[in-house]
C-alpha cells in the first residue's frame, strides 16, 4: 500500500518550470537587464566612436580652461578669461537669483489671491477668479515671450526713459535702480539686524510661555517690531551713515552707475511670479476650504474676532494642507526657469548647457553636471518637504 | 384682579437684504462699511484697466482689409486700436505652418477623421445610442465626400463603420477554445496572423505601392491577432484599437506623403496649431501607456523592475523639460550610429512621451494605491494572471479615480508643447514669433502673442471643463 503510495507520488506531473511565478519573476527581470545593458552598451560605443571622431576628449579637464565668453549679467566678478567652472557658477546663480524673486514674490500674490477668492465680496473674488482661469490656462512660454517682446522691448530708449524721479529709471535697456556705496563700519548694521531677529524670536518664545503660565499678555509683536526697525537703525546713526546710493545718470546713450536690472530678468520674473501665483492661490484656497466649518464657527463662538481667526485657527490647520503642494510648486517654479534659454537670460540653461556647451563640444559632461544640477535642488526640495510632513502631519488618525 | 393681557410686541422690520438686485447688491457688495471700500476700488480698477483693452483689440481695431495699408490708414487717422488685418493675412500659416498650400487638405481629412472617430468616446452621454453613432459616422463621411472626393471617403466609411461590424461579427465562441487544447489554437492563431499578414503585404506590394507594403502588412498581422484572440470587444473596444493601430499609420501616410501617389512633406514644413496639436496628442497617446507601465514597474515586487522605474520616475521628475530637449536633440545623436539620424520632430515627440510618462505614472500610482486590496484579491482567487487582472480589473478603476490628476497632467502637456520652439521648432508660437519678423509686418508683436493666447486659453480651458465633467459623470454612475 505505502509502495503505491509513494509510486503515485514520484509519478506525478512535474509543474512546468515556467509556470513557476519566481521563475518568470526573474526570467523577465535577466531579460530586461539584459536588453537595457545590451542598449547602453551600444550606446556607450556609439559615443566613444563619434566622439573620438570629432576629436573631443572626454572627462572635466575642460572646466578648467578659460570660456572665452562674456555674460550680460554676473553676480560675481567673472569675464571672459575666467574659466569654464566659473561661468557655469556664474549661470547657477543667475538661476537661483530669478528663482528666489519668483518664489517670494508669487508666493505673496498667491496668498493674496486664494484669501480674496473666498471673500464675502462677489466683486473681487469673481476678479481673482477670472484672473486665475486666465493666467493659468495660457503656456508660460508664451507670457514670458509677451513681457519680453512685446511689453518691454518696445519702451523707449534712454534718453525718453520712463522715470520715478531720478531715481528709478524704466527703458529697452532695462530698469536701471540706485546701487548702494558700502564704507567702513556698514557692517554694523547687518550685525545689528541680525541680532534684532534673534532677540525677537526669543523674546516671542518668551512671551508665548508666559502667556500660557501666566495668562497675562505682553505685547510682544508690537516690541519685535520695534526692535527689528531700531537696532539696525541706532547702528545706522552710531556709525555715521556709511551708506550712499549712486543714482543711475544718462549720459550720451545710456546710463552711467547704478546697478541695470535686464529686461530679461523683468520679464522672466515677472511671468514666473503671475503664473506661479495663480496655482499657489488655488492651493491656499483649497486648504482654508479644508479647514472644517466648524472651527470656524467654534472660534466665532468663543468671541475670537476673524482676524484672529485666521490666524489662529484656520490658517495653522490650512496649512497642513497647503504646504507640500506648495513646495513641489516651488520646485516646478525653478524648473520653470529654465525658460529663461529662449530669452536670453543667462541662466544655468543658457549659459552652461548653451553657450558653453556650443564652445567646447563637451556634450555629455554638459549635460550631466546640468541635470545633476537641477536633480540636487530638487532632491534638497524634497528633503525638506518630507522633514515638514513628519514634523507637520497629524497623528494617530 | 387685572389681568396682564400678553401682547408681543410688533415684529422686527425683516433684515434689509431684500430679493431682487438691490438686495443683492447689498449683500454680496456692500454689506459692510470695509467691503464697499474694496467694491469701489475694484470698480475704479476695472473702469481704468478694461475700457482701454476693449478700446485697444475691439473698437479701436483694424478688421476688414488684407494689407498692411489699411493698419497704416488707419494709425494715420488717430485711432491706436489693434490690427487683426495681421492675423487674417497670416492666417493660413498660424493654422498649418509652411505645410504646402495644394497639400492642406490632407491635415484637414486627418484631423476629420481622428475628430469623428473621438467623438463617440469621449462625448458619452450625446453619442449613446448607436443610432446616433451611426448618423454621425454618416455625416463624416459625406461631408468627406463632398469635400475630398470619393476615395477619402471610402477609407473613412470603413474605418467609422468597422467597429460596428466587428462587434456583430465576432460574437460566437471565442477561437481560443475552438480546438480544444489551447496551445494548438494559439499556434494556428499565430500561424493565421502571419498568413494573412503576408497576403496583404504582398498585395499592397505588388497592388498600390511598395514603399507602404510593410508597415501595412505589419499592421494587418497585428490586427489579425487582435480579431482571433481579443474577441467579443464592444464597439467602444474595438474603436480603441483601431486608434491605436490604423489611425497612426494612416496619418502618418497622410501627413508625411511619399506614398499612394501623395507627395512627400518633410516635418520641416509643419508648424502652426497643427504642429501643436501633433505633439500634443501623440504626446498624451503615447505618455499614458508608458505611464502605466511605469506605474504598476514601480508597485512590482520583481527588485530590479522596480528599481528602474522608480529611478526613471525620480530622475525625470527632478529635471527641467527645457534639458530633456536639449539631451534629445545634442546628446541623443551621439548615441547613434554615425550615419543615422533621427527626425527632429521625432526626437521632440520621443522626449516629451518620456518626460510627461513619469508623471503620469505618478498620478497612475496614487490611483493604484486607492483601489481596495480585495478587488486584487479577488481576481487572484479566481486564477487570472497577472497582465489580465491588471488590464480589466484594477488599471479601469484606477484611471476612473485619477480623472482630474490626468486632465492636469494633460493641461501641463499641451502648455508644454510650445517648449519645442527651443529645439527650433515651428509650434503655434514659433510660428507667432517667426511671422513677426516679417519685413513686411513689422510691429504687431501684441497681436500675434494675444491671438495665440487666445488660441491656448481655448483648448485648455475646454480640457479643464471636460475633466471637471467626466469626474461628475463616472462619480454618479459610481453610486
Amino acid at each position: 500500500m505505502s509502495k503505491k503510495v509513494a509510486q503515485s507520488e514520484s509519478k506525478e506531473p512535474r509543474p512546468n518550470l515556467l509556470n513557476d511565478p519566481r521563475v518568470r519573476g526573474w526570467l523577465a527581470q535577466v531579460l530586461v537587464l539584459a536588453l537595457l545593458l545590451g542598449v547602453a552598451a551600444y550606446g556607450l560605443y556609439n559615443i566613444a566612436h563619434n566622439l573620438n571622431k570629432a576629436g573631443i576628449t572626454t572627462g572635466f579637464s575642460f572646466l578648467n580652461q578659460p570660456s572665452g565668453f562674456d555674460i550680460s549679467q554676473t553676480l560675481i566678478p567673472y569675464n571672459s578669461r575666467n574659466t569654464y567652472a566659473d561661468a557655469f557658477l556664474v549661470g547657477l546663480l543667475n538661476t537661483l537669483l530669478v528663482s528666489l524673486l519668483g518664489i517670494i514674490f508669487s508666493t505673496i500674490l498667491g496668498f493674496f489671491l486664494g484669501i480674496i477668492r473666498l471673500s464675502p465680496n462677489w466683486l473681487i473674488s469673481k476678479m481673482a477668479e477670472v484672473y486665475t482661469e486666465v493666467i493659468r490656462n495660457i503656456p508660460l512660454l508664451l507670457q514670458i515671450l509677451f513681457w519680453y517682446l512685446a511689453i518691454l522691448a518696445p519702451l523707449p530708449g534712454p534718453r525718453q526713459a520712463m522715470h520715478l524721479g531720478d531715481t528709478l529709471f524704466l527703458c529697452n535697456r532695462g530698469l536701471q535702480i540706485p546701487k548702494p556705496l558700502l564704507e567702513s563700519g556698514f557692517l554694523a548694521t547687518p550685525l545689528a539686524f541680525l541680532a534684532a531677529i534673534i532677540l525677537s524670536i526669543c523674546l516671542i518664545e518668551w512671551s508665548k510661555r508666559r502667556l500660557l503660565r501666566t495668562g497675562r499678555h505682553f505685547p510682544d509683536y508690537s516690541v519685535a517690531a520695534a526692535l527689528l526697525v531700531g537696532m539696525p537703525l541706532a547702528a545706522m546713526v552710531l556709525t555715521g551713515f556709511p551708506l550712499h546710493w549712486e543714482r543711475p545718470v544718462l549720459s550720451g546713450f545710456n546710463f552711467l552707475g547704478g546697478i541695470t536690472v535686464l529686461p530679461e530678468l523683468i520679464a522672466l520674473w515677472l511671468s514666473l511670479t503671475l503664473y506661479s501665483a495663480t496655482f499657489i492661490g488655488e492651493y491656499v484656497r483649497s486648504g482654508i476650504m479644508a479647514v472644517d466649518k466648524g472651527q470656524r464657527e467654534a472660534a466665532y463662538a468663543l468671541g475670537h474676532r476673524p482676524w484672529m481667526t485666521y490666524r489662529l485657527i484656520i490658517i495653522p490647520q490650512a496649512m497642513r494642507v497647503v504646504t507640500p503642494p506648495l513646495i513641489s510648486q516651488y520646485l516646478t517654479l525653478v524648473k520653470n526657469s529654465s525658460l529663461a534659454v529662449v530669452i536670453g537670460y543667462p541662466d544655468l540653461i543658457h549659459v552652461f548647457a548653451g553657450t558653453a556647451l556650443n564652445q567646447s563640444g563637451q556634450a555629455v559632461e554638459i549635460i550631466s553636471i546640468t541635470m545633476a544640477v537641477y536633480l540636487g535642488i530638487s532632491l534638497a526640495i524634497s528633503l525638506l518637504m518630507n522633514w515638514y510632513n513628519k514634523k507637520f502631519a497629524l497623528r494617530g488618525v | 384682579m387685572m389681568l396682564a393681557k400678553w401682547r408681543p410686541k410688533p415684529s422686527l422690520p425683516s433684515p434689509n437684504v431684500g430679493p431682487g438686485l438691490t438686495g443683492w447688491f447689498r449683500k454680496n457688495l456692500f454689506s459692510t462699511p470695509g467691503n464697499a471700500l474694496l467694491t469701489l476700488v475694484c470698480a475704479a480698477i476695472l473702469l481704468v484697466t478694461v475700457p482701454p483693452l476693449l478700446r485697444w483689440g475691439l473698437l479701436n481695431a483694424t478688421w476688414l482689409g488684407d494689407s498692411r495699408g489699411v493698419c497704416d490708414a488707419a494709425s494715420q487717422g488717430g485711432s491706436s486700436g489693434a490690427c487683426w488685418v495681421f492675423i487674417k493675412v497670416r492666417m493660413g500659416v498660424f493654422m498649418y505652418g509652411f505645410y504646402p498650400l495644394a497639400e492642406r487638405w490632407r491635415v484637414n481629412f486627418a484631423v476629420l477623421v481622428l475628430a469623428s472617430a473621438l467623438l463617440p468616446i469621449f462625448a458619452p452621454n450625446l453619442l449613446h445610442k448607436t443610432r446616433r453613432q451611426i448618423l454621425l459616422s454618416i455625416a463624416a463621411t459625406l461631408t468627406v465626400f463632398c469635400l475630398f472626393g470619393w476615395v477619402p471617403a471610402v477609407f473613412i466609411a470603413f474605418y467609422l463603420f468597422a467597429p460596428f461590424a466587428l462587434e456583430r461579427l465576432f460574437q460566437g465562441k471565442p477561437f481560443l477554445e475552438l480546438f480544444g487544447s489551447q496551445a494548438l489554437a494559439v499556434a494556428i492563431g499565430i500561424a493565421l496572423a502571419v498568413v494573412g499578414g503576408g497576403l496583404v503585404y504582398y498585395a499592397v506590394l505588388l497592388g498600390v505601392d511598395a514603399k507602404a507594403a510593410g508597415a501595412i502588412g505589419l499592421i494587418a498581422l497585428v490586427l489579425m491577432l487582435f480579431l482571433l484572440f481579443v474577441s467579443r470587444l464592444t464597439t467602444t473596444g474595438w474603436r480603441w484599437v483601431l486608434l491605436f493601430t490604423v489611425y497612426p499609420l494612416f496619418a502618418f501616410f497622410m501627413l508625411v506623403g511619399d506614398v499612394f501617389g501623395l507627395p512627400l512633406v518633410e516635418t520641416h514644413f509643419w508648424g502652426g496649431l497643427f504642429l501643436t496639436l501633433a505633439v500634443a496628442v501623440t504626446g498624451m497617446a503615447t505618455a499614458l501607456p508608458i505611464g502605466i507601465v511605469l506605474a504598476l514597474g514601480r508597485r512590482s515586487t520583481l527588485p530590479v523592475i522596480k528599481t528602474l522605474s522608480v529611478t526613471f520616475i525620480e530622475f525625470v521628475r527632478g529635471v527641467p523639460l527645457v534639458s530633456v530637449l536639449f539631451m534629445a536633440s545634442v546628446m541623443f545623436p551621439l548615441f547613434l550610429p554615425e550615419n543615422v539620424t533621427f527626425d527632429k520632430l521625432l526626437r521632440a515627440l520621443v522626449g516629451i512621451a518620456f518626460f510627461y510618462a513619469a508623471y503620469m505614472a505618478e498620478v497612475i500610482r496614487g490611483g493604484l494605491q486607492a483601489i481596495p486590496k480585495g478587488q486584487f484579491e479577488a481576481a487572484m482567487a479566481l486564477g487570472w494572471p497577472y497582465w489580465k487582472m491588471m488590464g480589466l480589473i484594477i488599471i479601469p478603476q484606477t484611471v476612473r479615480l485619477v480623472i482630474p490628476g490626468l486632465a492636469n497632467n494633460f493641461l501641463s502637456l499641451l502648455k508644454d508643447t510650445t517648449l519645442v520652439a527651443v529645439i527650433g521648432l515651428l509650434d503655434l508660437l514659433g510660428v507667432a514669433k517667426a511671422s513677426m519678423a516679417d519685413v513686411e509686418w513689422l510691429g504687431f508683436t501684441k497681436e500675434a502673442y494675444i491671438f495665440a493666447a487666445i488660441v491656448f486659453w481655448i483648448f485648455c480651458f475646454a480640457i479643464s471643463r471636460y475633466s471637471v465633467f467626466l469626474e461628475k459623470n463616472y462619480h454618479t454612475s459610481r453610486q
